[in-house]
């Protein structure tokens, strides 16, 4: 007797459990399925339309002028709406969308910013995006949460509404006719409309979230050629290194080396002399400390070159502002950093600004510079300037060349405006995250 | 006199408590890390402490921090800096309090143990040693300005050895002169750069600094 009662017990509880859990989980998918593909439809109207024909606009503008301003304003608000797609796919449907976009370096004119704008490929796909994403996030949009908004109206809206005027509503055409299941009828079919459609809606919003991936990830051209930058870049880098590697390799053989052996050399030779000479030896171990004074600048100024000791105990802000000291000339240093960059771009960065600022007390004539840091969208900013002559040539400086070399390999660029006359400001980027909030040093002086 | 020594690489440790030791001093505690290092500096109450810049827990600059921060709890703590490579910044933070007290110097002037000795009882009796290649690096910095420029060889060697936080009578002995030609030097510097002239070394040293820094 007990077994039966606990068995009809446990059957029912079964039962009904499944049937609360396919409803939690369905009216969990609803509603988001709902406000989701309602969302996609009022952007697709409310934003992507009128951007299109902005943009269609404003590229027709470009010979009067207007249009040489208007476009790449048109095409950064696509960029940042296609952004926002991006994430919403990733977030709604796991579908990843990567950004095609090539890196913009800071500081070019208008003409050249425009021309990198309309020769990149994923401009023009952004924009064929913006406008077929209308219709087709009207349909999915529609299918996605129009399922659930259909039901929502048959259970709370159709059956009262039919008493008011002659409304129908699907197969219920007009409602009064029917009698009690004109009533009934709306509620139980709106009630099944809503549990199908939590299944069926995330597959709609997924459905566009593959269609939006199709126009705004990289084409396999752009990958190609991103493979062939990186390619390129890397090999420079590795380049690069390896001639840093035998530089130290050659400093530490002629300098600090060799003078370790010569120090050996007088300290064994003043042991020998200790006892019948020992002035000669007092002075050959002069001499000694000498040379192991010499070998300890030596390695002091390898070890700046490899990585200044003050960036690793302080970070790219008290490097450079070390750095600012020790030039002859005043430089304004504004550093905002809410935390650290990683090791190798933090190098980096220190060298490129380092590379910047000696060009400025050789070459620039300059009484005042001014070096400003900060991190903003991802990217580590630095901007050097100076008061000088100007007229400084990238291309020229095998200096200015390196430090692009080195940034390339971080995806770093730089950018440079130097009239004749001056004044001079480059403008370095290094796209890069910050880690863990900096520890302030106990003095804020410098 | 008591000095408490910070430095974590054992062998450097060990030569400085041999060294200190064989000139008179009492190494009453010798740490290896940050953390000990503040608390040794605040219960000891040390006559000099000989601290590394670069310790343990994180090998950046704890040292010259728990130097700053014991000099924040007992004001004008003598606190002599050692450091494998010297920096204007860290000597800026170190003489910002102004109250004297402050060596800053590179590791390779231990070498020079007669010197070296003498910087630390400097730093003890409330005075100042600041490596030369910091005070290099000032007046390279403000070579190219009028006032620094109307000094002459010898008086910009001067300035110099005074920066670095000698008295007249070390400056004499050093330039193999009296002490009376070396006053009359330093007056005349303090004319040039429009100093107030001034008997106590240290309020002196911290003058030319705070005019070179500035």
């Amino acid at each position: 007797m007990v077994e039966i009662h606990r068995y009809g017990d446990s059957l029912e509880d079964r039962v009904s459990e499944l049937l609360r859990k396919y409803w939690r989980r369905a009216l969990s998918c609803t509603l988001p399925s709902l406000l989701r593909g309602v969302l996609q439809i009022v952007v697709a109207f409310a934003v992507n339309l009128p951007l299109f024909i902005v943009a269609v606009l404003a590229i027709a503008f470009i010979p009067l002028g207007v249009g040489v301003v208007l476009v790449p304003e048109v095409f950064r608000a696509i960029r940042s709406v296609a952004d926002q797609q991006r994430t919403w796919a990733a977030e709604w449907s796991g579908v990843k969308i990567p950004v095609p976009y090539r890196p913009e370096p800071a500081g070019l004119g208008p003409f050249r910013r425009l021309g990198r704008l309309l020769a990149d490929p994923a401009s023009w796909r952004d924009l064929l995006w913006t406008i077929v994403n209308v219709p087709v996030a009207l349909v999915l949009g529609v299918l996605a949460g129009g399922l659930a908004l259909y039901g929502l109206e048959g259970i709370f809206v159709a059956p009262w509404l039919a008493w008011v005027s002659d409304y129908g509503w699907g197969p219920f055409w007009p409602l009064k006719d029917w009698g009690v299941v004109g009533i009934a009828g709306p509620v139980v079919l709106g009630a099944v409309l809503i549990a199908v459609s939590g299944p069926v809606g995330p597959v709609f919003l997924k459905a566009h979230a593959l269609f939006s991936q199709s126009l705004l990830a990289p084409t396999r051209a752009a990958l190609a050629a991103r493979v062939e930058q990186l390619a390129e870049s890397r090999s420079e880098t590795v380049d690069a290194s390896a001639a840093e590697l035998r530089r130290i390799e050659r400093d530490l053989h002629d300098g600090a080396q060799a003078r370790l052996v010569a120090l050996s050399m007088n300290i064994g030779l003043a042991e020998e002399m200790m006892k019948h000479d020992p002035e000669m030896a007092a002075k050959l171990l002069a001499e000694a400390r000498e040379s192991s004074g010499t070998a300890l600048t030596e390695l002091r100024d390898l070890v700046r070159g490899i990585h200044p000791p003050v960036l690793a105990e302080r970070g790219l802000d008290g490097a450079v502002r070390a750095l600012a000291l020790t030039l002859p000339l005043p430089v304004d240093v504004h550093v905002d950093l809410p935390g650290r960059a990683e090791a190798p771009v933090e190098s980096a960065a220190y060298f490129a600004v380092a590379e910047m600022l000696a060009n400025v007390v050789k070459h620039s004539g300059a009484a005042r510079a001014w070096l400003q840091i900060e991190h903003s969208g991802g990217r580590l900013i630095m901007i050097i300037g100076d008061d000088g002559t100007g007229g400084a040539d990238p291309a020229a400086g095998s200096g200015m060349r390196g430090i692009e070399r080195r940034l390339a390999a971080f995806d770093g660029t730089m950018a440079v405006t130097s009239p004749p006359g001056g004044p001079t400001v480059v403008t370095l980027e290094l796209p890069c995250a910050l880690s863990s909030p900096r520890i302030s040093p106990s003095s804020g002086t410098g | 006199m008591r000095v408490v020594i910070a430095e974590d690489l054992a062998l450097l440790r060990d030569g400085l408590i041999r060294l200190l030791g064989a000139f008179g001093f009492e190494v009453v505690e010798a740490v290896d890390n940050g953390p000990s290092l503040l608390r040794a500096l605040t219960t000891h109450r040390p006559d000099v402490a000989v601290v590394d810049v670069r310790l343990p827990p994180t090998f950046t600059d704890e040292g010259l921090r728990a130097a700053l921060e014991a000099r924040k709890q007992v004001p004008g703590l003598p606190v002599l800096v050692l450091s494998q490579h010297v920096e204007q910044l860290y000597a800026r933070e170190l003489l910002s309090d102004s109250s004297g007290g402050i060596g800053y110097l590179l590791k390779d002037r231990v070498s020079d143990v007669k010197q070296f000795v003498e910087a630390v009882r400097r730093v003890a009796g409330g005075g100042t040693a600041l490596d030369p290649d910091v005070v290099a690096q000032l007046l390279t910095r403000h070579a190219r300005e009028e006032p620094l420029q109307q000094l002459t060889p010898r008086e910009r060697e001067v300035l110099g050895l005074m920066a670095e936080g000698r008295s007249n009578a070390a400056i004499a002995a050093k330039l193999f002169v009296t002490e009376k030609a070396i006053s009359k030097h330093t007056n005349n510097i303090f004319g040039k750069l429009g100093l107030p002239p001034s008997e106590d070394d240290n309020r002196r040293v911290l003058a030319v600094l705070a005019y070179l820094g500035g």
